[in-house]
Order: C-alpha cells, then sequence, then structure tokens
C-alpha cells in the first residue's frame, strides 16, 4: 500500500474530504420494538447497530452487584460479513473484549450509575459494515440508544478519531487511512465541557504534534455532537407528533 | 481465589496522605521505584525488578511460513502470562480482563509501533521468515506489572540473538552457534510504558503506582514513548473526566522517566556485554541477592527526620542545658536516620553499642576477654564437666555443666544496680532443680 497517497497536494483526502471534515452521519433512533432502546448510524462506509435493555435487575451473577451503582454490561460483536475478507469469530477474540471493556468504561463515566443500584443496563452493540472508525461509531450509536432508552446520562458521549499526515492532522480516518500505518488517535468527550471520557492513540505520534491532533479530535466530537443532538430532536418531535394525534 | 479487599481506614489514609503529597513509600509523587534489569545466561532472557514488582522475559526464534498478506515480513508474537505465583487472584489459563488489557497494551506498544524491523525477518520471501516469540512471565505483583513487563520485553529483544542464515539460491542454510555468531534483532526504538494513577477526579496525579495505590485509584493513564518522544500508544482507563492539559502535562513527565529508563537498560546491557566479553560469571545466578537475616548486605534508605531536627536543633540553641548534655544530644542528631529492609534486625552490622557501661566495666569486660581467648586455645574436647558433690540430691551424680563464674558478673552488675543474682550457690541450685524435674519415676 505504499504510494498510496493520503493527503494530496490540493488538499484533498482518498474519498474527496478535507482534512477537517468528518464523513457523512445519518442515524435513526428507536429501530426495535424489543429493546427498550436502540439506534443504528452511518458514519461514511461504517454501519452499526446498538440496543440497550435496562435498567433491569441484575441476571447472570448476583456477585457483580453493586450497592452503590448500576452495572453496565457491554457487548461488541462484529458480524462475520463486516469486513473485507470474512470474519471467523464475530465476539470473543482479543480486540472485541478490549473493545468491550472500552464501551464498558466509557459508558460506566457517562450515565449517571448512581440512580440505579443493585441494577443491570445492558448495551448491544453490532458492527454490520466496518470501514474504519470502528470505536467511534459504537459511541455514538450507544449513546443515542441510551437516550432513546430513557437513562439519564451527564451528556452525550461523542467519540471521534484523528490521525496525521504530511504534517496535517486529519479528522475521522477510513480503514484505508487506519491501515496505511500511520498514528491514529480515538478519543471520546462530553461535549459540552470538553471533558476527555477516553482516550487511545495507536501508532507513532511525535510528541510535539499531540496537541494538534488532540485539539481536531475534539472538535470533531463537538461536531458530531451536533449531528446527533439534531436527529434526537427530530426523533423527539415525530414520537411525539403521533402520540399527539392518537390522543385527539 | 479473591483478592483481600482494602480497608476502608487504609483507603482513607492513602488518600490523604496523597493529598499532602506523601506516599507510603516514601517517594515523591513522581518518582519510580529502584529498577534492576538483570539478563540470564541465555540470549534473549530478561528480569526486570520494579520495586517488589517483578517480570520476567524469555524471546524465542523458529522458523515458519509468513502470514499470506504479507509474505516478506517475520512475525513477531507476544504472550502474558500471568499466573496465580504474581498473585492469588490471578487465575491460571484463561486471561482475566485485566490480563487481555495488558496484553492488548503491550501489544500495541511493542508491535504496532513497529520497534522490531521484521522485514529483515524475511529469509525467502512468501515461504521462510523468523517467527520471534515473546513470551512474559509475571513474577510477583507488587503494582504497575505493565511498565516493569513493557521494559523486560524491550531489554530481552535488544539482548536476543538469532541464529546467522545464508541463502544460496534454492538452498537455505541456518547456522548453528559454534559455526557461526549468532545476529542481534534490528530494534529501531525502544518503546516504553509510562503509568499514571489519577485521584480526586483528576486533581492528584501518581507515577508508577504500588498495589495498594492501584486499589485506591480512579483511574489510570499508559503512555508508551521513546526517547525520540514519539508517543506509541496512549490510553485512558477507569472512571475518570480529564482535560486536554492534563494529558499534555502526563506527556511531559513521560518524556523524561522514558530516558532515564532507556539509559538504564542501555547500561545494563553494556555491563552484560562486557562481563561476556571478559568471560566473567553472568547470568541470573550470579544477580541474585539472598535475603537472608545473616547477610550483611541490606538495601538501606535514608529517612528524612525533616522539620524534627530543626525543631530540635532550634530548642537546643534557646534551652540552658549544661554542655554535656547538648554534645550528647547533638551527636545523635548528626546520624541520619536509616531504615533497614523490612524484617530485618541490625544482626552483623556492626552499629555503636547501646548498652550503657561505664569505663571500668568496659576496662574488665577487655581484660575478661583476653583471658578467655587464652583458655580457649586448650584442647577443646566436650565441654568441661565438674562433679559436684551434695547431700541432699538424689542423683547419683550432680554434674554442672557450664561453670559460669558469677562472681565476675555479679560485681558488675551489682555495680550498675541490675541485677540481682548471687555467685555460685545459686547456679546449682537451679541446676539441681531442673534435673530434679526430669528425673524418670523410680521403678
Amino acid at each position: 500500500m505504499a504510494g498510496l497517497e493520503l493527503l494530496s497536494d490540493q488538499g484533498f483526502r482518498i474519498d474527496g474530504r478535507r482534512p477537517h471534515e468528518l464523513r457523512k452521519i445519518q442515524c435513526r433512533l428507536g429501530i426495535f420494538k424489543q429493546a427498550d432502546g436502540s439506534a443504528y448510524i452511518e458514519q461514511g462506509n461504517t454501519k452499526v447497530l446498538a440496543a440497550v435493555y435496562g435498567p433491569h435487575e441484575i441476571r447472570g451473577s448476583r456477585g457483580k452487584a453493586l450497592h452503590d451503582k448500576v452495572l453496565v454490561n457491554c457487548q461488541y460483536s462484529m458480524a462475520t460479513f463486516s469486513t473485507g475478507e470474512r470474519k471467523r469469530r464475530p465476539r470473543g477474540d482479543r480486540k472485541s473484549q478490549e473493545m468491550t471493556m472500552h464501551l464498558k468504561q466509557t459508558f460506566d463515566a457517562a450515565i449517571q450509575t448512581a440512580l440505579y443500584p443493585r441494577s443491570q443496563i445492558d448495551i448491544f452493540v453490532e458492527v454490520l459494515q466496518s470501514d474504519g472508525g470502528n470505536y467511534c461509531a459504537s459511541v455514538n450509536a450507544a449513546t443515542l440508544a441510551v437516550i432513546d432508552a430513557g437513562i439519564p446520562m451527564k451528556d452525550y458521549v461523542c467519540a471521534c478519531s484523528a490521525s496525521f499526515v504530511s504534517d496535517t492532522p486529519i479528522v475521522d480516518i477510513s480503514y484505508l487511512e487506519e491501515s496505511s500505518g500511520g498514528p491514529e488517535l480515538i478519543v471520546a468527550t462530553l461535549p459540552k465541557s470538553e471533558q476527555i471520557v477516553f482516550l487511545e492513540q495507536n501508532s507513532r505520534l511525535h510528541e510535539d504534534n499531540l496537541s494538534k491532533v488532540l485539539d481536531l479530535a475534539v472538535k470533531g466530537t463537538k461536531d458530531v455532537h451536533h449531528v446527533l443532538d439534531q436527529a434526537v430532536r427530530e426523533h423527539v418531535s415525530q414520537v411525539s407528533a403521533f402520540e399527539n394525534t392518537d390522543q385527539s | 481465589m479473591r483478592d483481600t479487599p482494602l480497608s476502608n481506614c487504609e483507603r482513607d489514609f492513602i488518600r490523604k496522605a496523597i493529598t499532602e503529597n506523601l506516599r507510603l513509600d516514601g517517594r515523591v509523587p513522581y518518582d519510580y521505584r529502584k529498577i534492576r534489569v538483570t539478563f540470564g545466561i541465555d540470549r534473549g532472557s530478561c528480569q526486570v525488578e520494579l520495586g517488589q514488582t517483578r517480570v520476567f522475559a524469555q524471546v524465542s526464534c523458529e522458523v515458519t511460513v509468513p502470514k499470506p498478506t504479507r509474505p516478506s515480513d517475520g512475525i513477531l508474537f507476544l504472550n502474558v502470562e500471568l499466573s496465580p505465583m504474581a498473585c492469588p487472584s490471578f487465575e491460571q489459563g484463561r486471561l482475566s480482563e485485566f490480563g487481555v488489557e495488558m496484553s492488548r497494551l503491550l501489544e500495541r506498544c511493542i508491535k504496532e509501533s513497529r520497534c522490531l524491523d521484521t522485514e529483515s525477518l524475511c529469509i525467502v520471501a512468501g515461504e521462510k521468515v523468523w517467527t520471534i516469540r515473546l513470551d512474559l512471565h509475571a513474577l510477583n505483583h507488587d503494582g504497575n506489572l505493565l511498565d516493569c513487563a513493557s521494559i523486560a520485553a524491550v531489554s530481552a529483544l535488544a539482548h536476543f540473538r538469532r541464529p546467522d542464515v545464508t541463502v544460496a539460491g534454492d538452498e537455505v542454510k541456518i547456522h548453528p552457534l559454534e559455526e557461526r555468531d549468532p545476529v542481534p534483532l534490528s530494534v529501531h526504538h525502544m518503546p516504553i510504558c509510562v503509568s499514571f494513577a489519577f485521584f480526586d477526579q483528576g486533581k492528584y496525579l501518581l507515577v508508577d503506582p504500588t498495589d495498594k495505590e492501584e486499589k485506591v485509584m480512579d483511574g489510570k493513564m499508559v503512555i508508551g514513548m521513546n526517547k525520540h518522544r514519539e508517543i506509541c500508544t496512549l490510553q485512558i482507563t477507569g472512571e475518570i473526566l480529564l482535560l486536554k492539559d492534563q494529558v499534555l502535562r502526563c506527556s511531559n513527565i513521560a518524556v523524561v522517566k522514558v530516558t532515564e529508563i532507556t539509559e538504564l537498560i542501555h547500561k545494563a546491557l553494556e555491563h552484560d556485554r562486557q562481563v561476556r566479553a571478559s568471560g566473567g560469571k553472568f547470568g541470573f545466578a550470579e544477580s541474585f541477592m539472598p535475603e537472608k537475616l545473616t547477610v550483611n548486605h541490606m538495601e538501606t534508605e535514608d529517612v528524612d527526620p525533616g522539620e524534627a531536627q530543626a525543631r530540635i536543633l532550634q530548642e537546643l540553641q534557646e534551652s540552658d542545658d549544661t554542655d554535656e548534655e547538648q554534645s550528647h544530644i547533638t551527636h545523635y542528631i548528626s546520624c541520619f536516620v536509616v531504615v533497614k529492609a523490612p524484617g530485618v534486625g541490625t544482626l552483623g552490622e556492626g552499629g555503636r553499642s547501646t548498652w550503657e557501661v561505664d569505663e571500668e566495666t568496659q576496662a574488665e569486660l577487655k581484660t575478661e576477654q583476653t583471658a578467655t581467648k587464652k583458655s580457649s586455645q586448650q584442647p577443646e574436647g566436650r565441654a568441661e564437666t565438674i562433679l559436684v558433690d551434695s547431700g541432699d540430691s538424689e542423683e547419683e551424680v550432680t554434674v554442672v555443666m557450664e561453670q559460669i563464674d558469677l562472681e565476675k558478673v555479679g560485681k558488675l552488675a551489682s555495680r550498675n544496680g541490675t541485677a540481682t543474682l548471687k555467685p555460685g550457690k545459686s547456679s546449682t541450685k537451679a541446676a539441681k532443680k531442673k534435673k530434679k524435674k526430669k528425673k524418670p519415676p523410680v521403678v
């Protein structure tokens, strides 16, 4: 893959975006009737489904019950058809386990856990098509699903990735840009207060560039927040419109 | 086995101490514990001690078929073993959540940062490449296993030598060790992980947390960096919310720490190389220091008397004590307090005698010592036994095993006014009493 120009001289990336532009985000809330909350998000070619059940009584091991907080149980799974080559293990391999832990940690920090002691909230995330930014899309989808379920959170949790190519920081990287070996910085924040909930970085990035890339990623999360907020407001207005017509 | 939970008072104590910039083992917040890097006899085996935390790394190589997607790249395989030897809460077999996290972080830090040049491991493209296998075993867990493991991994990779290979057309010849010297791996850079523990929602920060501090912390950040200031991996775990400048501050601290540690590794490698070249003894057996009670060498740590010393000096200057007492006290103060390693007495250290023996008795003791030395030059057989004939004993023969000359001891003791021993008779009476108790019943 050497020789693939990630950033052209005119400042365009492979898919025609500018360095600071996000991919197109389309999302829907409330797609499953069975789940308490559900959402579907498309970020460019990455498509992720999320479903939330809860808060309900602890199932399985009673020993894990926390006396003062809710137990957040996550499951991250990638469909076998989601990647270019068929995946043999949809869940349970190292990377999926790591992703599950990161999701759990992110939502532990964002959900107001003190409100539901001795209870459990399940968050299930399924990646239908993977084109880079899996974690970011999963977090965004799960945020929408948790909002749809009516579980109180401190703020939206929005995630965005960023990289550094040819002395320019670029935001929301796709699979091609990821696998070219450049650095990848993934950040999840609470957009209003700009507090970082989760931060992860792969491959080598020089310390001097850390600040620039981090800034761009945080700005990216703010843009994502804007889009998600619009979607939530639209959904709420539609749902309440239906309810109003029912009553009349 | 479940870990014993930390008690509430321990938690509160640690938290409160951190707010005052103090740690349990006396370190400042940004200090590492003592790091020791030792190498074994086999190339590629390395043990790292970070305080009490110990990790052992072993590198081995094998010729295999490369991955189909990357036909001209060698393979680096990393394996982390957390056995119950390190901590009873670790389970043998499947890695726990903590193990998976540690394993993934090390993989990202070492594999994905490309510290090892995998293209140099290729023998025949598409058919044969070297697979380098790095096994990390946790031997003792006293906090911060990850940092210790990363240092061990990097040192082991730098220490390892693989057999030399020559490719002549279709023939591939792997030279055994006797024929050609083994070749080192090409390590581009040394990525080292630095762990930070956060307390009180990111307000307080500690570097290199111990086991107890890890149980109390709110969250943790790991920065993997090399000495060229390139960040190889960065991850925040736990339920803390951080701000951007906190992250940048941590990366600045990490730069300093990583340069120090890299220097230490280079020194250890150089030392090992010199010892091997000069034909001296090398390996783990040489570098272990047995922690026995009778061994004189112990790591001592100065305890800073701090404010107390200054206060005492001040009081002395203000007080009206006599000169003698003053000089006595200032002499004590001038010796710094030294803390020995835990659980060790001061045997064999030969410190200042603290028994208050005045000069007269000291002189007498000295003459006695010279006298006993002369007597001990006599041929030593059994201990001297003295037969004492006393009428009221039921024993056939009363034997006094050790004739202690209590006269002298009595004199010495009575001068100090402490002893109540009477010379002579009482010793035999005590001996007789003991014997009467042991006497078997008369049949």
